[in-house]
């Protein structure tokens, strides 16, 4: 199951954790990324709070938690190659995060929904 | 307060290229196209990088009775450099400054025989103007009606070449007037990435039709100002507004380089300019001056991030005026002003989200420039 944020992110349920990236939109949006900073594994995270630094030619932005729970996992390897990014954004994951509550995804656009969003 | 902003004669054809329009100085100015400013960036430092700069100003300045040597004299009493000695058909830098030894507008300035050709920031051309307009014995005349391009990288000379020849024999701060298909060219051997290039003034009812000949030429691609201000960053080119403002002596912003001997203390023209007084004592010593930061580790350093002499405590010691990703350095780079005291090498830090990140203090630039001297 794919989902989608207003702050343009990408959620995919895997087992009962949910991977984290940004959408192509959000990626072209930024310009090409010279730099990723990652949560460290295990943190527990609010909805809404700032867990990734992404740094683009232009500017800095932040990518924050979706949904209230603990990071299992970080993509270290994109911290090496922040390019991969703007590359093959569905596949450049951030993180991984295990939800507090279940039925986390509920509430999160469709794609069908995020298209409408970003026109 | 809404501001209107002003459209160059290339803003069809950037929307038509898929440039990412922004405001900028108070004009429509594209700030990158598809490619985006990373390929666009290294496009330029690899073969020849198309801007349209048509958002500055460029300012006739034409003598009275005096001819030459008095338009000249009334120049040097804004702009701490030889303008006398300018030989016809070359071009220099220089800044305009205030009675405080603060910068007003940095600028270049060339002698076209008869009259001066000066072309300054977007953002100061008003002001510029007026300023001018205050000398004797001159008449100061905006040119409305010409766009500028700057071609710059190794291939620029090639490509250029095809289309005005002459432009070949050309040198480093040459300026002079070409024909192109019964267009009047001015085009200087000059720009603002640290490579070789050119920056011609086109009249605009044909801007469009160079602009578009040059882009026909393979090595030829658009590059938006995103990529302007990293290729310039990496040149250690500062930049008005940001790397120096009315409250930076020329010897702050590592631009005493600009002020010829014959201004200086005991030169044959010393002083006569405004904020001499300020500005001469401090050149060979400055209390502050403009130096590299190579950041460690990947992240930008941006304007605005203070630097620390040490890893906590203490107060800032500079704050980062302008700062990036420095695509063909592969790493992050920053200007800043920084006490003389710290030597090439040092370590200080930047304090980015909390954190103290440590980067070295180094001579600028960051890469060497190729100008055809």
């Amino acid at each position: 199951m794919l989902k989608y944020t207003e702050d343009h992110e990408w959620l995919r349920a895997e087992g009962d954790e949910i991977v984290v990236g940004i959408t192509k939109h959000a990626s072209e949006q930024l310009g090409d990324v010279v730099f990723i900073e990652l949560p460290e594994d295990g943190r527990e995270v609010e909805a809404g709070e700032e867990v990734v630094v992404i740094e683009s030619v232009k500017a800095a932005s932040d990518i924050t938690a979706p949904v209230a729970g603990t990071i299992t996992a970080v993509n270290a390897a994109l911290a090496d190659a922040p390019g991969d990014v703007n590359g093959d954004p569905m596949a450049a994951w951030f993180f991984r995060l295990k939800p507090s509550d279940a039925g986390a995804m509920d509430g999160f656009m469709d794609e069908e929904a995020y298209k409408a969003l970003v026109g | 307060m809404a501001e209107t902003t002003r459209r160059t004669g290339l803003y069809d054809l950037h929307v038509e290229l898929g440039a990412r329009m922004v405001p900028f100085a108070g004009w429509q100015m594209p700030v990158q196209y598809p490619v985006g400013v990373m390929a666009e960036h290294l496009h330029t430092r690899g073969k020849a990088g198309l801007f349209d700069v048509s958002h500055m100003g460029q300012v006739l300045v034409v003598p009275g009775d005096g001819g030459m040597p008095a338009a000249a004299a009334a120049l040097e009493t804004l702009i701490p450099a030889d303008v006398t000695g300018l030989a016809p058909g070359r071009q220099r830098y220089g800044l305009f400054t205030n009675d405080a030894g603060g910068i007003l507008d940095d600028l270049m300035f060339a002698n076209r025989g008869d009259h001066f050709l000066l072309v300054v920031n977007a953002a100061c051309a008003e002001q510029d103007i007026a300023h001018l307009r205050t000398l004797p014995g001159v008449r100061v005349t905006p040119v409305i009606d010409r766009g500028l391009l700057a071609l710059q990288g190794p291939q620029a000379e090639v490509a250029l070449a095809r289309l005005v020849p002459g432009v070949t024999a050309m040198r480093f701060m040459d300026s002079q007037v070409h024909d192109w298909d019964g267009v009047e060219l001015w085009v200087s051997r000059s720009g603002y990435t640290g490579e070789d290039g050119f920056e011609i003034s086109v009249p605009e009812a044909r801007l469009e039709a160079f602009a578009r000949a040059l882009l026909d030429q393979p090595e030829v691609a658009p590059i938006g100002l995103g990529a302007r201000d990293s290729l310039r960053l990496e040149a250690g080119m500062p930049l008005y507004g940001h790397d120096m403002d009315v409250g930076v002596t020329p010897a702050a912003a590592g631009l005493g380089w600009s002020i010829p001997k014959v201004r200086r203390a005991d030169g044959a023209r010393a002083g006569g300019f405004p904020g001499a007084d300020v500005i001469l004592p401090e050149l060979g010593s400055p209390a502050t001056t403009r130096r590299g930061l190579r950041p460690e580790g990947r992240a930008p350093i941006r304007e605005g991030v203070p630097i620390f002499a040490g890893p906590e405590g203490g107060a800032a010691i500079g704050t980062v005026s302008s700062g990036g990703f420095g695509p063909s350095v592969g790493a992050p780079v920053a200007m800043v002003r920084l006490p003389a005291d710290i030597a090439d090498g040092a370590t200080v830090f930047a304090e980015l989200r909390g954190k103290r990140l440590p980067a070295t203090v180094c001579t600028l630039p960051f890469i060497s420039p190729t100008f055809k001297r």
